[in-house]
């Protein structure tokens, strides 16, 4: 990995921030694998160089970014994020990265554009998840934000974790991060940005509409229907006896800069 | 020659079956060294419990094959079957342990509400309930006083095998080809049991003299 030149910024929750080894080496990518481990021990062939990100769809300058160009066009801000897995276990992340909104400004969305959509790469040679005989998920990766929430200045696209270019298993070399979402919705190693007027279909919900919605929101009051969503295992907190759990809070403790995205809505039936 | 040997393998059976025991409580011994000694990744409690929930399922799949070998390969490890059977049921009671006390914390409240809500702890729950009649029932005073009902109340093991299978199945968001071998072959063993009356064989072998099937048989 190389050092990232960053600078600072306000978006810090004062968290104790989780191990760099424990970040880098408990992923959900299944890309790579479906074990934890699996997206550390299996992405050594995966290159992120060269790379680049299309944004195209209803936006007025459809472009293709190369990512070193990209980080170079946009002051890469270190930014400390909780992130709460839906599996109900947790991370507090220094991510390296730009808001989203940023990029989207540069290809001007059309007005009639409502959606963003996202793509993971699709390289069988170089992702044993999606060479085997057995494939977890179709292919690609697909997500999707709604526009006000992609142009939320929460919403990043980190390029970095610890002051370092992205590892493979983190999803390099480029990833979304929505901190109030679960994990699932931040999209690793993204080939392709959609705007439209559709709101997009995302694997999990494709996989298990019962269990994963759209909006994926944090919200201990809306349980997963096989494990509650009240509490979280905090990774890296200890061994055996000093972890505990803690409770989950709405939002993933984000409430104030995002609930009012979702006023008036039903949060248990648009979960 | 192979009665020689035969009758070797009867004397040091004993010997067999308590180090049957001994190398079947590793696994769980040397999780928890790991586990305390930081050696078992960034979330150790999970990963102490899934690997308590495996040996359970590993041993449960060793129980319910002993049957078929013997009838289908003429393997009799019968003897062992019992050490297998218990084996089984301490990793379930370690892996219930585990989530009780280091995942949930002694949160009883939660553990209840996990039970009566959720149908993936709730099969988990009920393949332990159903298995510890089964433990308690495991010895040689429970055999003669039960006599045949000894062998209708260790039927439940399909059902607790059965219950086990979907609480594994429904315990990840997407089925593995490890957990589909593991399913696979508790499902060939269960259907093995269904299909048995139907398949035409040789009226069986004798059971081995002085084997739990004897007994039951004897007292039957």
């Amino acid at each position: 990995a190389e050092t990232l030149t960053t600078v600072p910024s306000a978006y810090k929750v004062e968290d104790k921030v989780t191990p760099r080894k424990d970040v880098t080496t408990y992923n959900n990518f299944y890309e790579f694998g479906l074990d934890k481990a699996d997206p550390a021990a299996l992405s050594g062939d995966f290159k992120p160089r060269p790379w680049t990100v299309a944004v195209d769809g209803m936006v007025a300058k459809p472009q293709t970014f190369d990512i070193d160009a990209l980080i170079k066009a946009f002051p890469v801000e270190e930014r400390i994020y909780r992130m709460r897995c839906v599996e109900a276990w947790s991370m507090v992340i220094p991510w390296d990265g730009f808001p989203l909104a940023a990029l989207l400004d540069k290809v001007e969305p059309l007005g009639s554009a409502k959606f963003v959509a996202f793509e993971t790469i699709v390289r069988p040679a170089e992702m044993p998840g999606q060479n085997s005989l057995f494939q977890s998920l179709p292919w690609p990766y697909v997500e999707g934000l709604r526009l006000d929430e992609a142009r939320h200045p929460l919403t990043l696209l980190a390029v970095g974790l610890y002051g370092e270019t992205l590892p493979n298993q983190n999803g390099a070399p480029i990833r979304l991060v929505v901190p109030w979402k679960y994990g699932f919705k931040g999209i690793k190693s993204i080939v392709r940005i959609t705007l439209t007027d559709k709101q997009p279909m995302n694997t999990w919900q494709a996989a298990n509409p019962q269990e994963y919605g759209f909006y994926a929101n944090v919200n201990p009051a809306v349980d997963h229907p096989r494990w509650s969503q009240a509490t979280e295992r905090k990774i890296g907190e200890g061994g055996f006896f000093g972890a505990s759990r803690h409770p989950t809070l709405p939002f993933n403790g984000y409430a104030d800069q995002v609930a009012s995205l979702y006023s008036g809505m039903d949060l248990k039936a648009n979960f | 020659m192979a009665a020689a040997s035969q009758s070797l393998f009867k004397r040091w059976q004993p010997g067999l079956i308590w180090a049957l025991y001994g190398l079947g409580l590793l696994p769980a011994v040397w999780a928890f060294y790991q586990g305390a000694t930081g050696g078992l990744g960034a979330d150790p409690v999970k990963s102490f419990e899934k690997t308590l929930g495996l040996w359970a399922l590993r041993l449960l799949i060793l129980t319910l094959a002993v049957t078929p070998l013997r009838e289908l390969f003429r393997i009799n490890l019968i003897a062992y079957r019992r050490a297998l059977g218990l084996l089984c049921f301490y990793y379930v009671a370690f892996h219930l342990t585990v989530y009780m006390v280091l995942d949930q914390a002694l949160d009883l409240a939660v553990v209840l509400q996990d039970v009566l809500k959720r149908p993936f702890i709730m099969f988990g729950m009920a393949a332990f309930v159903m298995l510890v009649p089964l433990a308690v029932t495991s010895n040689r005073l429970s055999i003669r006083k039960l006599g045949r009902n000894w062998t209708l109340l260790h039927r439940l093991i399909y059902l607790a095998a059965a219950s086990a299978l979907l609480h594994y199945a429904l315990s990840t968001k997407v089925l593995s080809p490890e957990q589909a071998i593991y399913i696979g072959l508790i499902l060939i063993l269960l259907l093995y049991r269904a299909a048995r009356p139907l398949i035409p064989r040789k009226r069986n072998a004798k059971p081995a003299p002085g084997s739990q099937t004897a007994r039951v048989v004897k007292q039957a």
